[in-house]
């Protein structure tokens, strides 16, 4: 399954109730405002890494972009494009979109 | 309902449905879409489950009154949802304890999961729709 995430972990539990479900070999994607969950040096930083242990994560770079934070994500967390975002879709058989 | 059961076991097109309902009921109109959603999807005979976390667990506290609001109140729905053979309901236990609430505070008959639980479930599901 691959969740997807748009609001910022910081305005609402989406993001933290998404990895306290997300199982094993699952991936999160981070979009939108979900993507200042994956900069370094926040109070999610800790909490990031050690869902990286256990899922695969993603970020959606034309988001960090936009919002100056392009060049600002924590290790663990995987950069990717439109077309990348669209790879990820059809990896995983379902998605799953977090309001 | 042989009849049902005999379009579950036969039809292959019958997938697996889960809700996930994270708001609370009045404030947005999510939870009375959902409801709309499910209702119209268990008339196609699919296999539904309704998931309630979150804010999402308060659309099934007892005793809602909304008259003074001049919002229908539409938690007696969930009553009916037997009727339409749905009978899936999880709530996560994690959102109850937040809340101070316990399966006693809820106007139907639930299985509350743990973490670990909830998240098997969801991996089990053909489509997860999200409210």
């Amino acid at each position: 399954m691959l969740h997807i995430i748009n609001k910022s972990p910081f305005d609402t539990n989406a993001l933290d109730s998404c990895l306290r479900m997300a199982q094993p070999g699952q991936a999160v994607l981070l979009i939108e405002d979900a993507v200042y969950a994956a900069t370094q040096g926040s109070a999610l930083t800790e909490r990031m890494r050690q869902a990286a242990a256990k899922v695969s994560l993603f970020v959606l770079q034309p988001d960090l972009d936009a919002r100056g934070m392009g060049t600002k994500v924590q290790d663990g967390i995987t950069p990717v494009d439109y077309a990348g975002f669209v790879d990820l879709v059809e990896k995983y058989p379902t998605s799953q979109s977090w309001l | 309902m042989s009849e049902q059961a005999t379009t579950a076991a036969s039809g292959p097109k019958v997938k697996k449905f889960m809700f996930v309902n994270r708001k609370a009921p009045y404030g947005t109109i999510y939870a009375l879409e959902s409801l709309e959603v499910v209702l119209i999807t268990a008339t196609f005979d699919q296999d539904v489950s309704l998931v309630f976390m979150d804010d999402g667990v308060y659309q099934l506290v007892k005793g809602q009154q909304t008259k003074g609001i001049g919002i229908k109140n539409f938690s007696p729905s969930y009553r009916a949802l037997e009727g339409y053979d749905i009978e899936k309901l999880y709530v996560d236990r994690a959102s109850l304890d937040q809340r101070g609430l316990s399966e006693a505070d809820l106007l139907v008959p639930v299985e509350v999961l743990d973490d670990q639980q909830m998240g098997e479930l969801m991996a089990q599901q053909d489509v997860v729709l999200s409210f």
